[in-house]
C-alpha cells in the first residue's frame, strides 16, 4: 500500500507540472503583445451557420488567447442586432455585409459602423415551396438522369409569377432584411430572369414599387415556418434554413448564391467606428481571434468541419440538428429531396482571401442599393470609393494578420498584402455580366433591370433626375 | 416486551389513553389547516390512521384527496402518450412523456457540464492572472464571471428574479394608490377611468414602448440589472399592478365605518389611522389582489422575456422554437411544465400568506 501511494503521488505531481508547463508553453507561443483596452466583450449573432467563426473563436479559446473574455448571445433579428451594436449593448456582431454600409450612409438607422473582417463567402440559397416547384419544374431542362440542370435560372419561375399576376394573386417572397445579401441576391436572380423585384423610394421603403414579385422581411429562423404557413412562396436565406425546408419536406432549394455569383462576400463582423477608435488593441485582438477561427474552419481541406457542425448544433449557437447543418457545412447541398450535389465551396471561411475586407465587395453592395433605389440619387464613382474606405478596414485586418504571422500562427502566403483593396473585375455571375469595383456607374448601366445613373423613383414611377 | 409492560402499567389508566388520543387528533386538526394551505391535505388521513383512527373512512378520504388527482394525472399522461405521436409537425411528432422526461435529464446533464466548463474557465483565468502578476502587471488582474451560456436552471432563476422585481415595483406602486383611492372618492373618481382603460392592455402592446423608454432613460447599465431584465420586469409591473390596486381600493373602502369614527374621536393622525386601522382591515383583500397580481405577472413574464430577449424561461422557449431541432419540441414542453409548476408554487405561497393574514385579522 505504502509503496503504491508514493509513486502515484509523484506521478500526479508530475502530471500537474506537465500540464502547467504545457499551458504556459501554449500561452507564451503567441506572447500577448497586445494589451486590449477592453477585455470583457459581448458579441451578438443570428442563428445561421456562417456565425461559425465567432463560435469557434470562443470554443477553441482564441478569444481567451488574446486576453479577451467574450460572451456570445443570439439576437432575435437583424434590426435588434444592429441596434444592439449602435447602442453599445453589443461590442460587435455577425452582420450582413450591407448593414455597416447602410448604417453609415444613413439608410435605416444612421451610425458609423466599420468592419475589419469579412466572415465568409457564399452560404445562401433560394428555396421555393413544393407547390411552386411543381409549377416551375416543367420549365427547367433535365439532364440524362432526369435531374434538373443547374443553375436554375429565374426564367423558369417567370411563367409562374405571371400566372399568379393574371389571377390577381400577389407573389410573395421572403428575404431577411432590406439591406441583406439575401435581398440583393434574390433580386439579382429574379431580375436576371426578367422578374421585376421592385424599387425602393425615399417615401416608400417597402421595396415593392413596380414589382412582379413582392419581397418582404422575415427573420431567418422563421423562414421555414412562414413558408409552411403559406405567407410566402419562396425565400432567400442562409444555412441551415434552406436545408431545413428540405428535411421538413416543405420546400425545394432551387439555387445557391454560389451559382448566382461565384464566391460572393457574405457576412462581416461589424463594430462601431467609435469602438475601434477607443479600443484599437481590442479591435486588433478580436480580428486576430476571428482570423484564427476562420483558418481552423477551412484547415486541411475542411477537415474540421464535422467538429464545427457539432459545436454549431448546440442550442446556444445555431441549434438545428447536426444532419441539417452538416449538409451544407461539409460541402454538399441537397436540392430536391434526395438530389444531393457536391458544392465544395458552399461555405468558404478562409481560402480565396475570404476574410480580407475588400473595398470592391463594399462597392458591389452599394451598387445594388443604388440599383434598387435604396440610394435615391445618383452618386459618382469617387463616392462609392470613399464610403467603401470609411467602412471596410483592411488596415486593421492586415495589422492583425501581421501579428499572427509574426507569432507563427499563420502563413504569410494566406494574406493579400499588396492589394489596393479592389478585386480584379469579376464575371462569374449567373448572367455573365462583369463587375469592376472601380466603375460602379458603368456597372449599373450594364444591368438589365434597375436604376441607371440619372434615374429616380417618384410616385411609383422611374423618372429622370431633375424633371 | 417493553410495550406490553407499559400498557399493563397500572399508572396509566384507560381515560388517560383516550385523552391522549383526543389531544393527538386535535393536534392533527390544527396541523391540517396548515397542510391544506400548503396543498398537502392528503397527509391528514394518513396521520389520522397513524394516530389510531378507524382506517376505512380515512382511506376513503385519502382516495378523494390523493388518489383521484393522481388518477387524473395518470389518465392525462396516458392520453398524451397515445395522442402525441400521431400529431406530426414539421419538427417531427409531438414528443410523448418519455421523450420529455429524457430532456429533463438532458437539461440537467447540460447544466452539470456547463458548470464544469465554468470551473475550467476560472482555472484558465487564474493561470492568465498569475502570468500577469509574474510579468509585473498586477493592476490588470481581474476576476471575471464565466462567459458561457446560462443553463436551464440559471434561466429559471433569472425568470424568478425578474418576476419578483416586477411584482415588487407593482406592489409599491399599487398599494399606496389603492389606499388613496379607497380613502378618497375624489381620487377614486379621477383614477377609475384610467385604471379601467389600462387594465386590459396586453403586455405585447406595452413592450415596444417600455423597450424604447428604458433604452432612452436607463443609459448607465449595471451588470446585475441588464436592460432586457428591466424591460421585462417593467412590463410585468404594468400588467400586474391592477388586481392589487383594485383590491386594495376595495378593501380600504369597505372598512367598518365605526372603526374610522373611533379613529376620528381619538384624533389619530393620518399615518396612524392608515397603519393601525386601515391596513389591518384591508390586508385580506390586499393579499387577494397580490395573489392575482403575481399570477398575472408570471404569465406576462414569459411573453415579455420572449420579446425582450431577457435570458429567462421565455427566451429559452423562443430560442428552442428558433433552433427547430428534433429535440426542440420536447425541450419546449419541459419549459411548459416548469412554467406551470412554478406558477402553481408561487400561487400556493401567496395563498398561504393570504390565509395567514386573514386569520390574524379575523381574530
Amino acid at each position: 500500500m505504502r509503496l503504491n501511494t508514493v509513486p502515484r503521488r509523484h506521478s500526479r505531481l508530475g502530471w500537474a507540472t506537465a500540464l502547467l508547463v504545457a499551458a504556459m508553453a501554449l500561452n507564451t507561443s503567441h506572447a500577448e503583445t497586445l494589451e486590449p483596452e477592453k477585455e470583457e466583450l459581448k458579441f451578438g449573432f443570428i442563428k445561421l451557420t456562417d456565425m461559425a467563426p465567432i463560435a469557434i473563436a470562443y470554443e477553441k479559446g482564441y478569444f481567451e488567447d488574446e486576453g479577451l473574455y467574450v460572451t456570445v448571445e443570439p439576437q432575435a433579428n437583424w434590426k435588434v442586432l444592429l441596434d444592439g451594436v449602435i447602442t453599445g449593448e453589443l461590442d460587435g456582431a455577425h452582420m450582413l455585409a450591407g448593414q455597416p454600409l447602410a448604417a453609415t450612409i444613413g439608410f435605416g438607422t444612421k451610425a458609423h459602423i466599420v468592419t475589419p473582417f469579412s466572415m465568409d463567402l457564399n452560404g445562401n440559397g433560394i428555396t421555393v415551396s413544393n407547390e411552386i416547384w411543381k409549377l416551375m419544374k416543367p420549365n427547367v431542362p433535365a439532364d440524362a438522369d432526369g435531374r434538373p440542370i443547374h443553375p436554375v435560372p429565374a426564367e423558369a419561375l417567370k411563367p409562374v409569377v405571371e400566372q399568379f399576376k393574371a389571377e390577381g394573386k400577389p407573389f410573395n417572397m421572403g428575404m431577411v432584411f432590406p439591406v441583406s445579401t439575401h435581398n440583393y441576391e434574390l433580386r439579382y436572380w429574379l431580375a436576371a430572369g426578367g422578374i421585376h423585384p421592385g424599387f425602393y423610394s425615399p417615401t416608400d421603403i417597402s421595396g415593392q414599387i413596380m414589382a412582379d414579385a413582392l419581397l418582404s422581411v422575415t427573420p431567418p429562423p422563421q423562414m421555414p415556418a412562414t413558408l409552411e404557413a403559406g405567407t410566402i412562396y419562396g425565400y432567400c436565406v442562409g444555412e441551415p434554413w434552406n436545408q431545413q425546408a428540405v428535411l421538413k419536406g416543405i420546400g425545394v432549394p432551387v439555387i445557391t448564391d454560389y451559382e448566382i455569383w461565384k464566391n460572393n462576400p457574405e457576412k462581416v463582423f461589424g463594430m462601431t467606428a467609435e469602438f475601434t477608435e477607443k479600443y484599437p488593441n481590442t479591435t486588433i485582438a478580436v480580428t486576430k481571434a476571428l482570423i484564427r477561427a476562420a483558418m481552423w474552419l477551412d484547415e486541411n481541406d475542411n477537415a474540421n468541419r464535422m467538429d464545427a457542425v457539432k459545436i454549431l448544433a448546440r442550442p446556444e449557437y445555431v441549434g438545428a440538428d447536426q444532419e441539417v447543418i452538416a449538409n451544407s457545412m461539409t460541402g454538399t447541398f441537397e436540392y430536391e429531396k434526395g438530389d444531393i450535389r457536391e458544392v465544395p465551396d458552399f461555405n468558404v471561411f478562409f481560402r480565396y482571401f475570404a476574410t480580407y475586407p475588400y473595398y470592391s465587395d463594399a462597392v458591389w453592395y452599394l451598387s445594388q442599393m443604388r440599383r434598387w433605389g435604396q440610394i435615391a440619387e445618383h452618386k459618382d464613382d469617387t463616392w462609392y470609393d470613399a464610403i467603401a474606405k470609411s467602412v471596410y478596414r483592411p488596415d486593421i485586418y492586415l495589422k492583425a494578420a501581421k501579428m499572427l504571422v509574426d507569432e507563427g500562427l499563420a502563413a504569410s502566403i494566406d494574406f493579400p498584402w499588396d492589394t489596393d483593396g479592389y478585386r480584379a473585375p469579376q464575371s462569374e455571375f449567373i448572367d455573365n455580366l462583369t463587375f469592376d469595383g472601380r466603375k460602379p456607374t458603368a456597372y449599373l448601366a450594364s444591368l438589365p433591370i434597375g436604376l441607371k445613373a440619372n434615374d429616380q423613383v417618384e410616385d411609383g414611377k422611374v423618372v429622370a433626375a431633375g424633371k | 416486551m417493553t410495550t406490553v409492560t407499559q400498557s399493563l402499567d397500572p399508572g396509566v389508566s384507560p381515560p388517560d389513553v383516550a385523552q391522549k388520543r383526543e389531544s393527538r387528533f386535535a393536534a392533527i386538526a390544527r396541523l391540517a389547516t396548515y397542510l391544506n394551505i400548503l396543498g398537502c391535505g392528503w397527509v391528514v388521513p394518513l396521520l389520522r390512521i397513524a394516530a389510531g383512527d378507524s382506517p376505512r373512512p380515512q382511506l376513503k378520504e385519502l382516495w378523494q384527496l390523493l388518489g383521484i388527482p393522481l388518477l387524473g394525472i395518470a389518465v392525462f399522461i396516458m392520453l398524451w402518450a397515445g395522442v402525441a405521436p400521431n400529431i406530426n409537425t414539421s419538427l417531427g411528432a409531438i414528443p410523448g412523456p418519455e421523450q420529455v422526461w429524457e430532456q429533463v435529464g438532458a437539461l440537467w446533464e447540460d447544466h452539470k457540464a456547463e458548470r464544469q466548463k465554468a470551473v475550467a474557465f476560472h482555472k484558465r483565468q487564474d493561470v492568465r492572472n498569475q502570468k500577469l502578476i509574474d510579468a509585473g502587471k498586477a493592476e490588470r488582474v481581474k476576476q471575471r464571471a464565466y462567459t458561457g451560456k446560462p443553463t436551464y436552471l440559471d434561466q429559471i432563476v433569472t425568470s424568478l428574479i425578474t418576476v419578483a422585481f416586477g411584482f415588487f415595483i407593482a406592489t409599491i406602486i399599487a398599494v399606496p394608490i389603492g389606499i388613496a383611492s379607497g380613502l378618497s372618492r375624489t381620487v377614486n373618481g379621477a383614477l377609475n377611468p384610467l385604471i379601467q382603460i389600462l387594465k386590459p392592455v396586453s403586455p405585447l402592446a406595452w413592450l415596444p414602448l417600455v423597450t424604447m423608454v428604458v433604452s432612452a432613460v436607463y443609459v448607465d447599465q449595471v451588470d446585475v440589472l441588464p436592460k432586457s431584465m428591466v424591460v421585462s420586469a417593467i412590463t410585468v409591473t404594468l400588467c400586474s399592478l391592477w388586481p392589487t390596486l383594485i383590491n386594495t381600493a376595495l378593501g380600504v373602502a369597505s372598512i367598518d365605518k365605526d372603526l374610522m369614527n373611533v379613529g376620528r374621536v381619538l384624533r389619530l393622525s393620518t399615518a396612524t389611522t392608515i397603519i393601525k386601522l386601515i391596513l389591518p382591515s384591508a390586508l385580506p383583500l390586499i393579499f387577494t389582489g397580490l395573489r392575482l397580481s403575481l399570477g398575472v405577472g408570471w404569465m406576462v413574464l414569459i411573453a415579455a422575456e420572449m420579446l425582450a430577449q431577457n435570458p429567462g424561461l421565455g427566451k429559452f422557449v423562443w430560442d428552442e422554437f428558433q433552433n427547430g431541432s428534433s429535440l426542440s419540441l420536447a425541450k419546449i414542453l419541459v419549459a411548459v411544465f416548469t412554467i406551470g409548476i412554478i406558477g402553481f408554487l408561487l400561487d400556493r405561497v401567496m395563498y398561504a400568506l393570504q390565509t395567514a393574514f386573514t386569520f390574524t385579522t379575523s381574530r
